[in-house]
């Protein structure tokens, strides 16, 4: 074997031992979840299930208990749909408009205005943790899903607002210049000509808000009540629930269903997400 | 009808904007007014505190816990994530096969919720059915692993998940940077006679410095906000030895009834975050004339 064989074989068995240190949580997530108390006392980490017992998520999903609470991860998990669904469309939607006029019908001092929302990116959102659960007192708003929409809205339109600005920014300015000659006005181009040239970003923006609200655990345990918790506050709690004997069984098939939502997204459209992650670090 | 068109915009994006800045600064400002009250179960504007809460923060040894677990998290967070990622990333650039496969296998945990894997690692991590049991059962008797309910090591616990799950985002983005490299120099360089980890170091290297630099900047401002992973494995215990100050935060505010002091840590992060982040937003949109 000569050197460039060798050399060849040391990158695939690190980049092999890393394969392996990635997937390893994962496949020790799912075999825990088959296994019933029994064979995870007698058993260990990697050992294999015997046989796919079901029960465990069975209990995850609808009657395991927190507290005296033993609904399973199942309400919280449809109010994490209740407040991501709206929350995603309404932001989508918000930095789409404002990325349009900050890039296609800028004005004195706009882009100064988009350094100062582009700070909303990085804040750190414990600043508003205090005075905005005040504010959604004041609106009636407290431990309710829409609260959390709003919040999840308004914390993430800076975001979605960087992602259209920056992509309508490469948008050849001729095109909508030509648009005005021939009369069209503000909202024609939008709906016409710059919506239709979107859908990447649109796809972008639409899984990189959904990714991030779903997983959201800061807004949820600030703002969320005893029926409005989203699932991520619901695993949290299960997983460090004291009052009975740990089941690891179930907490793995719980956080497995916790994951799903967003690990099936990342599946079935990991390019978007990808853009998504480069796109909020190197900014243009 | 022209007048109209030329308004309309500024009409259509002022409301959002104002909603937005009332957001940020708005309540930014209304943290920091708290921070300068005596507020404890409930926010009280009666009496004006001045800075006191600030100096109880600074003499706590709680604050200082968390600030020393910050910088040890955010040390071995950072550089760990961007030296997995960056070898990850030039090993994955030697045209691999199964490239593609393998790129996704290492991104997925960005995907998850810190609630979710912490949960996964706690387990893994349990001292007595986890890896320690895993190491007995494979023949390593003597090996013993409690770090996630050692005082002194708990925070190193939440590293290791932390760059777990952070250190194919650091890939993805060197990837990309290592892909807008013409491939030219490399082969001019080797043409020359240098070996290939000289190229790296000595070529490669400097030519990717804004996008180690942004990452660099990404994962610091991640490591300041660092709460649900540390909710999820230790919940800042055992006691309050892995407290970061997000957790902190968080604990004085709503669980502790000390709402003074809370906004005044949190006041605390933002200016961690901005010392890290103004100087390179204010670069950024500088030295980027906007073409058209």
């Amino acid at each position: 074997m000569n050197a460039k064989n060798l050399s060849r074989l040391a990158i695939y068995a690190v980049l092999g031992v890393a394969v392996f240190f990635f997937l390893a949580p994962l496949y020790v997530m799912l075999v825990t979840s088959f296994k019933d108390a029994e064979q995870i006392r007698s058993g260990n980490l990697l050992s294999l299930p015997q046989g796919l017992n079901l029960e465990s998520w069975q209990l995850a999903w609808s009657s395991a208990c927190t507290g005296v609470d033993c609904r399973g991860l199942k309400p919280y998990f449809m109010n994490s749909v209740l407040m991501a669904v709206p929350a995603v469309l309404i932001s989508t939607a918000w930095g789409a408009l404002n990325g349009y006029v900050l890039s296609m019908w800028k004005f004195r001092g706009s882009d100064l205005l988009f350094g100062f929302i582009l700070f909303g990116v990085f804040m750190p959102f414990q600043v508003v943790l205090l005075p905005m659960s005040q504010v959604l007192g004041f609106m009636g708003l407290s431990s309710s899903i829409a609260g959390l929409v709003l919040v999840h809205c308004l914390a993430g339109m800076a975001g979605t607002t960087l992602f259209f600005r920056n992509y309508y920014t490469a948008i050849p300015r001729e095109l909508v210049n030509a648009a005005r000659m021939d009369g069209a006005g503000f909202w024609r181009i939008f709906v016409r000509i710059v919506i239709p040239m979107s859908t990447p970003i649109l796809m972008v923006t639409l899984i990189w808000q959904f990714t991030n609200i779903w997983n959201d655990f800061l807004f949820g345990v600030a703002f969320s009540g005893a029926d409005s918790k989203p699932v991520t506050v619901g695993l949290n709690n299960m997983a460090n629930t004291t009052s009975s004997v740990k089941s690891y069984n179930v907490d793995m098939a719980a956080a497995i269903i916790a994951g799903l939502p967003t690990m099936m997204v990342y599946v079935l459209a990991g390019q978007y997400f990808v853009k998504g992650l480069t796109a909020g670090a190197v900014k243009g | 009808m022209k007048s109209f068109e030329n308004v309309l915009p500024k009409l259509v994006v002022a409301p959002g904007f104002v909603l937005g800045f009332a957001f940020i600064y708005g309540l930014m400002i209304w943290n920091g007014v708290l921070s300068v009250t005596n507020s404890r179960m409930l926010p009280n504007y009666d009496e004006f505190v001045g800075l006191e809460q600030y100096a109880r923060l600074w003499e706590m040894d709680r604050w200082y816990v968390a600030l020393k677990n910050l910088g040890v998290f955010s040390v071995l967070y950072v550089g760990g994530s961007m030296l997995l990622g960056m070898l990850l990333a030039i090993f994955l650039d030697q045209k691999i096969r199964l490239e593609g496969v393998i790129r996704t296998i290492y991104l997925y945990p960005m995907a998850l919720s810190f609630i979710v894997t912490g949960t996964a690692w706690k387990w893994i991590l349990n001292p007595s059915l986890g890896l320690e049991k895993l190491m007995h059962d494979l023949g390593w008797s003597s090996f013993g692993f409690d770090w996630l309910v050692q005082s002194d090591t708990a925070i190193y616990c939440v590293v290791i998940a932390g760059v777990w799950q952070s250190a194919g985002f650091a890939m993805a983005l060197f990837l990309a940077g290592l892909r807008g490299i013409d491939d030219s120099i490399i082969k001019a360089a080797q043409i020359d006679g240098a070996s290939l980890p000289r190229i790296y170091w000595r070529i490669i290297l400097p030519i990717l410095r804004p996008v180690v630099f942004s990452t660099i900047l990404v994962l610091s401002h991640l490591s300041i906000k660092a709460f649900d992973l540390v909710m999820a494995l230790t919940a800042g215990g055992p006691g309050y030895a892995s407290d970061v100050p997000a957790t902190f935060m968080f604990t004085m505010s709503f669980t502790r009834g000390q709402i003074g002091l809370g906004a005044a840590s949190a006041t605390m992060m933002l200016v961690f975050v901005a010392a890290l982040v103004v100087p390179y937003l204010y670069s950024e949109l500088r030295t980027k004339p906007h073409e058209h």
